[in-house]
């Protein structure tokens, strides 16, 4: 890994939802959505985050890009420290950030043309004339794989492939730094979902993207990242460059999750490691290691001290006081 | 042969605004019993409604309009809802890929897994609680007493697919229709589900159709694999052939596009363009314009089903030609 400035540097950051009840609404305890996690995001690079559904990965990236106030620690921007800012003195950030989402239908408005819809992002951070503005939303249709006459169309007409792009277009039009893609092929057919991912590649070498990849598809994250961040119960188990992560897993839990994966081969032996249970709640944080109640690996030490964020080897960081 | 299921020349039509509006083609296929057969292709290309067709589930706008569906020998096209219900839960049950769709939010798993019971086999209430305990035991729910006196929404999403399985197996069915069961389970959790299935369906000589549109799932627990295009079979054979010899260019298209977990060299091929609506008419072979080989006969005349060998067909022109150059080098 070079030594540059990292694009994005986040340091210990925690993510707490209070949990109220009571008549007077008291908050009783806190969903540990995100646990102290801390990570440098280089320029240009693809990082990777997975785990099972409710480790935190969507909180952790929504918190990245300031949508949710922090409940601990730092995140700096190009060194700038951003965590901490008000909405209004992040809207100079917004253009830098962007987020791809897993059902782009879900935020396009159904009665608004694509064109109008996309045209908005020049209308809000530029200064552009209106035919200026028609003629970049054109341009991006074009950039996107789409034809431009799709300007005058409503998202109902498109397929789930299409639409993705129209979110992609969205996402890239005020040429951001860094996006943020949240489990953004994951809807799509694998026959479509390999066109998404080559564009998504070839937009990050003509615009110089910096990606921060949620997935819980571990076939698509080897594809697609540079390296990968394993979470679980919010917080990191493992991270690695996807070589390493994929070659030699060393956290219990990387390994289970990588041989649970069906392969595409038929009568291949299973050699599956078996987790028992299922991830605990949350909001009734375990002690010790979070991946002790399910470990095959667990002592009592695990149960009760919870394990340090090590670097095994270069770039190679391990939570596990087993390894 | 023990055959369990046997569906020839199935056509599915909705009414809409547009008309009648083909989304099964006139597809044949059969299940045997202790089998799985899965179901693959893209989504919107007639899984759903090749199983909701055969469990008589079919929407309000939907109907069948041509074929047959012959089970255990008894034709299902044409029987009264009533007699459907008979068959449902009973001997052929199916379990979907949201569970609470299915679960009823306002009735204890205890009650829903219980109904069943009462209803089908006539036990008496003490007895059907007995069952119901084995049940929750048998799909690896820990603390079933517990369990019973829950709702829907107490349990975890994983936990919800099994109470599910427990239901769809209350009766012992011979018939096990699974659609996309565990898509929307973590692959840890999947993965336990894929093995209870196929534990199951082992142990109760179950036959089995699982739709998936997950290619790994697919090679896991298919003993045979049919797959689907724009409403028709374009593809059919034992899971080995399919994978390791697959002929349709479709079969090949979905195959070289599913990420390599094992490999970082794999490169990835994508099929251009998607899946037409059903409005579209499409001459000839109707994924003539995704396909690579295409030739203008394809543009004009849909290919029959052909023979690759006794246990895998294609529908391709392709395989006209192959059987030519067999015909031609044997002789
Ligand atoms: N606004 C909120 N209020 C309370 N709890 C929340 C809120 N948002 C998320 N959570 C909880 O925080 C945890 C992490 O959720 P998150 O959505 O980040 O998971 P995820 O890894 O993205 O899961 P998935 O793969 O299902 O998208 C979960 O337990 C979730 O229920
Ligand atoms: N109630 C309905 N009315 C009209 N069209 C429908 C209806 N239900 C499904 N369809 C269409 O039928 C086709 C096949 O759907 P389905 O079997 O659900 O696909 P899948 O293979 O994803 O399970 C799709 O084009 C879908 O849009
Ligand atoms: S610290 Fe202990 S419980 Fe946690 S992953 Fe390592 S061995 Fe398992
Ligand atoms: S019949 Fe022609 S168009 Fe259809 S799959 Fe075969 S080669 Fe392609
Ligand atoms: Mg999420
Ligand atoms: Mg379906």
């Amino acid at each position: 890994m070079t030594k540059q400035q990292p694009l994005l540097e986040v340091k210990n950051v925690k993510k707490y939802f209070p949990i109220k009840s009571g008549i007077l609404k008291r908050t009783t305890g806190n969903v540990q959505a995100v646990e102290n996690v801390s990570i440098d995001v280089y320029e240009g690079e693809t990082l990777g985050v997975v785990g099972e559904s409710g480790c935190g990965k969507s909180t952790f990236g929504r918190t990245v890009l300031g949508l949710e106030p922090l409940t601990a620690g730092t995140i700096k921007f190009r060194g700038q420290e951003v965590g901490g800012l008000s909405y209004r003195q992040l809207k100079k950030f917004k253009k830098e950030m962007q987020m791809i989402f897993q059902d782009p239908y879900a935020s396009l408005n159904p009665r608004q043309r694509v064109g109008d819809a996309l045209e908005e992002a020049f209308i809000i951070h530029t200064e552009l004339p209106k035919q200026e503005r028609q003629q970049r939303v054109r341009e991006l249709l074009v950039e996107v794989g789409l034809k431009e006459e799709y300007y005058e169309r409503y998202p109902h007409e498109f397929s789930g492939g299409q639409r993705q792009r129209i979110g992609i277009a969205r996402a890239i039009a005020l040429n951001p730094s860094l996006i943020v893609c949240d489990e953004a092929v994951s809807a799509l057919d694998v026959s479509v979902q390999a066109q998404i991912i080559k564009l998504l590649k070839r937009l990050q070498q003509s615009h110089q993207l910096t990606y921060l990849f949620i997935s819980h598809d571990l076939g698509v994250v080897r594809h697609v990242c540079d390296r990968v961040m394993v979470m679980y119960l919010g917080a990191t188990a493992e991270l690695a460059s996807s070589d390493q992560l994929y070659g030699n897993p060393l956290h219990p839990y990387t390994r289970a999750l990588l041989s649970a994966i069906p392969r595409p081969i038929p009568g291949r032996k299973k050699e599956r490691i078996r987790l028992k249970g299922e991830l605990p709640n949350p909001a009734d944080y375990p002690q010790g290691c979070p991946f002790h109640t399910r470990c095959p690996l667990a002592t009592e030490k695990c149960a009760k001290v919870r394990p340090e964020w090590r670097e095994i080897e270069q770039g190679h960081f391990v939570a596990c006081h087993e390894v | 042969m023990d055959k369990l299921l046997q569906v020839d020349n199935l056509v599915t039509q909705f009414r809409t605004a547009e008309g009648k509006l083909s989304a099964v083609r006139g597809i044949s296929f059969s299940v045997e019993k202790g089998e799985t057969l899965c179901i693959v292709g893209e989504s919107g290309c007639g899984k759903s409604i090749t199983s909701l067709s055969i469990m008589g589930l079919l929407p309000s706008n939907g109907e069948i309009a041509e074929g047959s569906i012959t089970f255990q020998d008894e034709e299902l096209t044409g029987k009264k809802e009533e007699e459907l219900r008979q068959l449902r839960g009973n001997k052929m049950s199916m379990i979907f890929q949201e569970p609470m769709t299915a679960l009823n939010p306002v009735f204890t798993i205890g009650y829903q897994l219980r109904e069943p019971l009462i209803l089908h086999q006539h036990m008496s209430k003490r007895q059907a609680t007995d069952k119901a305990v084995e049940l929750l035991e048998q799909v690896g729910i820990p603390d079933p007493k517990k369990r019973l006196k829950q709702f829907p929404h107490e349990l975890s999403g994983g936990m919800r697919q099994r109470v599910m399985i427990a239901i769809a197996l209350a009766c012992n069915p011979s018939l096990l229709i699974a659609d996309e069961p565990t898509t929307a389970l973590d692959v840890t959790i999947q993965a336990q589900i894929l093995d209870l299935i196929d534990d199951l369906k082992r142990k109760m000589d179950m036959g089995v159709v699982f739709v998936t549109h997950d290619m790994g799932v697919v090679a896991e627990i298919a003993d045979r694999v049919m797959v689907m295009y724009a409403g028709e079979v374009v593809e059919i054979g034992e899971v080995k052939e399919i994978f390791n010899n697959p002929q349709h260019p479709y079969t090949k298209g979905l195959l070289a596009s599913v990420p390599n977990v094992d490999d970082e060299y794999h490169t990835l091929e994508s099929i251009p363009g998607s899946l037409p609506n059903l409005n579209e008419k499409i001459q000839g072979c109707r994924f003539h314009p995704r396909c690579p080989l295409a030739t203008e006969r394809c543009k004009r005349e849909a290919s029959p089903i052909f023979d690759v060998r006794e246990t895998h067909q294609s529908k391709c022109w392709l395989q006209e030609v192959n059987v030519h150059d067999k015909a031609a080098t044997s002789s």
